[in-house]
């Protein structure tokens, strides 16, 4: 009876079972092996030779490397925090009982679920182009037009712009969270005489903090994954100011096919995020508060 | 610590299209212990939140020891407040939290140190000072709380249902201490509850409430032996007060409502005593509540625990007319008929 019920459980998770399978256990492992080899994406694989470290050691040696590592820091220490702040202070707003309110918080999850494609950032790309919506209102209103995409430091501007544009999801969750708070730790607060800001600085974002460490750890992964927005409006350029490193995989391994180096850069990549989260979970036992124990529910 | 008054005047709150309290008026002298109670959503908890200037009233004033308060900001009112469910701040320690109000109106180290410490000394939180809420038990939380509101010193103390979250044992215990709290600290206090048993024995007065009005005012033994309406002596008493349909002869066969607590429903052998059977006998121990049934109306009597009665026996009953409580067909208490 046991036996069969597992077999039927397992049978429900098949679908996901294989889809977990096929892609993401196999790409895991192939991607690591491949990191060890020459592997040419013309070629057989069977013609591939393992060349033990070698990708590695030119990744060291590679200025391009260098370069899109740089960038790829830069994109992630400006957008998540810039993202994480934009998305409180709208979650904070939505908080507020208002008539609509439901209205508010839907026409401001939109830009989610919509800005990761790939149609938003040619859209981008039109607004911040040359000629585009954005100079349009420049020269309109007598000022000079820009170069957005043309400029090294616009440029990242742009896409880092786009990425902040997509911040309803890690506000949802901010939502939640401040809706999680208690009323009577605010009203305890006030008969304490905290103006709004002391509130806010002293209770909201304490009691907030197991929700900002989620929402950092998913905007830095995310963060480190981004893709489109550079691909599609820049293309990694002016001067590969904004050459992020899954640019930079995706370039060695379909257009110069260096499937080999490409999946040691994406493992590199891998450690690097992997190396972050790390950080901050061991940074968190000093900033993140959780009120309960693990476990323990609200018994008084 | 100052004694303070606090006087309502016309107060009433309306949330949109309800109504939660119609002019209330209302005076509490400094240093007393005045309990609101009443049935949920009678208004009480509004009442509190009201002086607590958590909400504001929609007509009416509100006075503290002389000072017009309505639209105060409720720091400013000189009031503490003490909330069901504790509203410790979990991420600060039990020292943090007593000394978090101070801190804000940037009050001196010494001071809050001192006042936290003096705080402690009276709840016997001292051991505690370091821990986090979430490491308390309720009734430590409790004890917290009432710290937290004695070290602001206030002019009054507002009480928000305090003891409903702990257990029976723990709430009698805890009902000791902010008992010895007033006597301790003399401070005007304000106090809603439920529990009936709560507002007897920690009320100088018991204030009861009724769909946002006040039905009576006074003392717990007053309402207990001189109910204004059937409201409160329903209220008040358990087991309840029973009430009998009846008419008064004296009075033109005015249809009146007779009504008596259980505690003076007694036994008798006389063949004048009023026949009633037996439903059902609840032992106590120290006393048995007999159900009995008189014509088609029941009536709990408060007898010895001993006493030796079984349902379905037959018995006679004996009410002394001078305990008897009559109200009117408005359900208003009359005097005693001749």
């Amino acid at each position: 009876m046991i036996y069969g019920s597992r077999m039927s459980g397992l049978l429900y998770l098949s679908p996901y079972l294989l889809g977990l399978a096929v892609f993401t256990l196999f790409p895991f492992v192939a991607s690591l092996l491949l990191s060890f080899s020459d592997y040419r994406l013309q070629d057989p694989v069977s013609a591939a030779q393992i060349i033990g470290f070698e990708n590695y050691q030119a990744m060291l040696h590679d200025r391009t490397f260098g370069k899109s590592l740089l960038v790829t820091l830069v994109y992630v220490f400006l957008t998540v925090p810039l993202k994480l702040a934009f998305a409180l202070f709208i979650a904070f707003v939505l908080n507020f009982r208002l008539r609509g309110i439901g209205a508010f918080r839907t026409a401001y999850y939109l830009p989610s679920i919509l800005g990761g494609s790939v149609a938003i950032a040619v859209v981008w790309r039109y607004v911040f182009a040359g000629d585009g919506l954005l100079n349009q209102a420049f020269v309109l209103m007598g000022a000079a037009p820009i170069n957005w995409l043309g400029e090294p430091a616009y440029a990242m501007g742009s896409i880092v712009l786009l990425r902040l544009w997509q911040f309803g999801s890690a506000m949802v969750i901010f939502l939640a969270g401040l809706q999680g708070i208690p009323t009577d730790l605010y009203e305890a607060a006030r008969l304490d005489g905290a103006s709004a800001w002391q509130v806010f600085r002293r209770i909201t974002l304490p009691l907030l903090t197991p929700v900002i460490f989620f929402n950092f750890i998913m905007q830095v992964i995310q963060a480190f994954q981004e893709f489109n927005g550079p691909y599609v409006i820049t293309g990694g350029g002016p001067l590969k100011s904004t050459y992020l490193l899954p640019l930079m995989i995706y370039e060695e391994a379909f257009k110069y096919f260096e499937v080999g180096y490409a999946s040691a850069l994406s493992w590199a990549l891998f450690v690097l995020v992997a190396l972050f989260t790390a950080l901050a979970f061991r940074s968190s036992k000093y900033w993140v508060f959780y009120a309960q124990e693990r476990g323990e529910g609200d018994k008084s | 610590m100052t004694r303070s008054s606090v006087q309502l005047a016309g107060v009433s709150k309306q949330f949109g299209p309800t109504r939660v309290l119609g002019g209330v008026d209302l005076r509490i002298e400094p240093g007393e212990f005045i309990v609101f109670v009443g049935p949920s959503g009678c208004g009480k908890s509004t009442l509190l939140r009201l002086i607590a200037g958590l909400e504001e009233p929609t007509a009416g004033r509100i006075h503290i020891s002389g000072r017009d308060v309505t639209h105060t900001h409720p720091s400013k009112r000189g009031v503490a407040m003490v909330f069901q469910s504790y509203a410790l701040y979990p991420h600060m320690s039990v020292a943090e939290n007593m000394a978090f109000g101070l801190k804000i109106q940037k009050s001196p180290k010494d001071e809050i140190d001192a006042r936290v410490r003096r705080a402690a000394g009276i709840l016997q939180l001292e051991a505690l000072l370091d821990r986090k809420p979430r490491a308390l038990s309720g009734g430590q939380r409790q004890r917290v709380a009432i710290g937290r509101a004695i070290v602001r010193e206030p002019d009054v103390f507002l009480f928000d249902e305090p003891l409903s979250n702990l257990d029976a044992s723990l709430r009698g215990q805890m009902r000791v201490e902010i008992a010895r709290l007033h006597a301790q600290l003399g401070t005007t206090m304000i106090y809603v509850t439920h529990d009936q048993v709560e507002a007897m024995t920690l009320a100088s007065r018991i204030v009861v409430l009724n769909g946002g009005r006040i039905e009576q005012t006074g003392t717990p033994l007053e309402l207990y032996h001189r109910p204004a309406n059937l409201f409160v002596a329903g209220f008040l008493g358990s087991p309840g007060m029973n009430f009998l349909p009846a008419q008064l002869m004296s009075h033109h066969s005015q249809a009146v409502t007779v009504g008596v607590r259980p505690e003076h429903v007694a036994l008798c052998t006389s063949e004048d005593g009023l026949p009633a059977e037996v439903a059902l006998v609840e032992r106590l121990g120290g006393e048995a509540l007999a159900h009995l049934r008189i014509g088609g109306h029941a009536v709990v009597a408060k007898l010895a625990g001993d006493i030796a009665l079984a349902a379905r026996d037959t018995v006679r009953l004996q009410i002394d007319a001078r305990h008897c409580h009559f109200f009117d067909g408005q359900g208003n208490a009359m005097t005693a008929p001749a």
